[in-house]
C-alpha cells in the first residue's frame, strides 16, 4: 500500500488558505489594470466592518475597521 | 497481497447492491415537490398547494442520449454575470493541469483555474478574459459553469504595470526569508508572467 502524500500547491504548504491565495492573485490582477478600470475595481476591494468584544453579556467599545485589501 | 484488496471489495460490494448511479445518469430535475404536494393534499385537499422554489427554477436539463452540438456556458464574477446560459461552441479555460479545451459532451469535469486566458469561441468569433482564478464546472449534459473572483477582457490590461509587478516579485522572491514571503512572492511572480503571456498571445 503506497502511503500517499498528496501533491499540496506550495501556498498551502505555506499555510495559506484557497481564499487567501484567491484573493490576492485577484489584486494582484486588479492592480495591472488600465485606468478607469483600476479606480472601478479598487471600490470592489474595500472591506467595512465593526468588531466588538463581548464581556458580562454586553457589548464593549466596538471599533470599526475599514481595510483596504491587506493580506 | 494488500494490493487485490481493495479491488475485491469493491467486486463484492457492486454485486452486492446496486450503489448510487453517477451524475451522468441523473434524469431532469424535476419540477415540483412530489412529497411536499402529497402531504399538502392528505391536509388540505381543497387548496391548490403553493409552489415551491424549485417550481420556479428552471429544471435542470437532461442528460442528452446523443452529444449535443453547443456548450451552454455561465461564467460568474462575484459582482456580476458576465455569460449567462449562452450557447457556443468551445472554452479554453486555464486549468492548473493546463489549458483544457471544453467541446459539447466533454466529460464532466470539476478543475481548479489558474490565472491565465479563459477563450470562449462561438462561431469566428473569439472573447478572450484573463481570469484570476476560480473553479470551472463541467456537467455531463454539457453546461459549463466557471465561477472567478477576478476577470478582465485582456484589452483592459496595462503592460507596463505589468512588467514592474514582474520585477519587484522577482526580486521580492529573491530576498524573501519565510515560508509565507516566498509563497507570496511566488504567487506574485506567476500572475504577472500569467499576464504577460496573456498580453503577447
Amino acid at each position: 500500500m503506497a502511503s500517499t502524500a498528496a501533491a499540496v500547491p506550495f501556498w498551502r504548504a505555506a499555510g495559506m488558505t484557497y481564499i487567501t491565495y484567491s484573493n490576492i492573485c485577484a489584486s494582484l490582477v486588479r492592480g495591472c489594470l488600465k485606468e478607469p478600470y483600476r479606480s472601478d475595481a479598487g471600490a470592489r476591494e474595500k472591506v467595512h466592518f465593526a468588531v466588538s468584544k463581548w464581556a458580562n453579556g454586553k457589548p464593549e467599545k466596538s471599533s470599526i475597521r475599514s481595510d483596504s485589501h491587506s493580506e | 497481497m494488500y494490493r487485490q484488496a481493495s479491488r475485491r471489495l469493491i467486486q463484492a460490494l457492486g454485486n452486492g447492491g446496486r450503489r448510487r448511479p453517477f451524475s451522468t445518469d441523473l434524469p431532469a430535475a424535476p419540477t415540483e415537490d412530489a412529497a411536499f404536494v402529497e402531504a399538502w393534499r392528505k391536509v388540505a385537499p381543497n387548496i391548490d398547494p403553493p409552489k415551491t422554489p424549485l417550481a420556479f427554477m428552471k429544471p435542470r436539463p437532461p442528460t442528452p442520449s446523443s452529444i449535443p452540438s453547443k456548450l451552454t456556458v455561465n461564467f460568474v464574477l462575484p459582482y456580476q454575470s458576465e455569460i449567462a446560459n449562452k450557447e457556443v461552441d468551445m472554452v479554453i479555460v486555464p486549468a492548473t493541469t493546463g489549458q483544457m479545451g471544453v467541446l459539447p459532451g466533454h466529460v464532466a469535469t470539476i478543475a481548479e483555474l489558474k490565472p491565465g486566458v479563459l477563450s470562449v469561441h462561438e462561431g469566428n468569433e473569439v472573447t478572450k478574459y484573463f481570469v484570476s482564478s476560480g473553479f470551472a464546472f463541467i456537467h455531463a449534459n454539457s453546461v459549463t459553469d466557471i465561477v472567478a473572483v477576478e476577470a478582465v477582457p485582456v484589452d483592459r490590461i496595462d503592460p507596463s504595470l505589468v512588467q514592474k509587478g514582474l520585477a519587484d516579485f522577482t526580486q521580492k522572491l529573491n530576498s524573501a526569508t519565510t515560508d509565507l514571503e516566498k509563497a507570496e512572492a511566488q504567487i506574485g511572480v506567476d500572475v504577472h508572467s500569467a499576464l504577460n503571456a496573456a498580453l503577447s498571445g
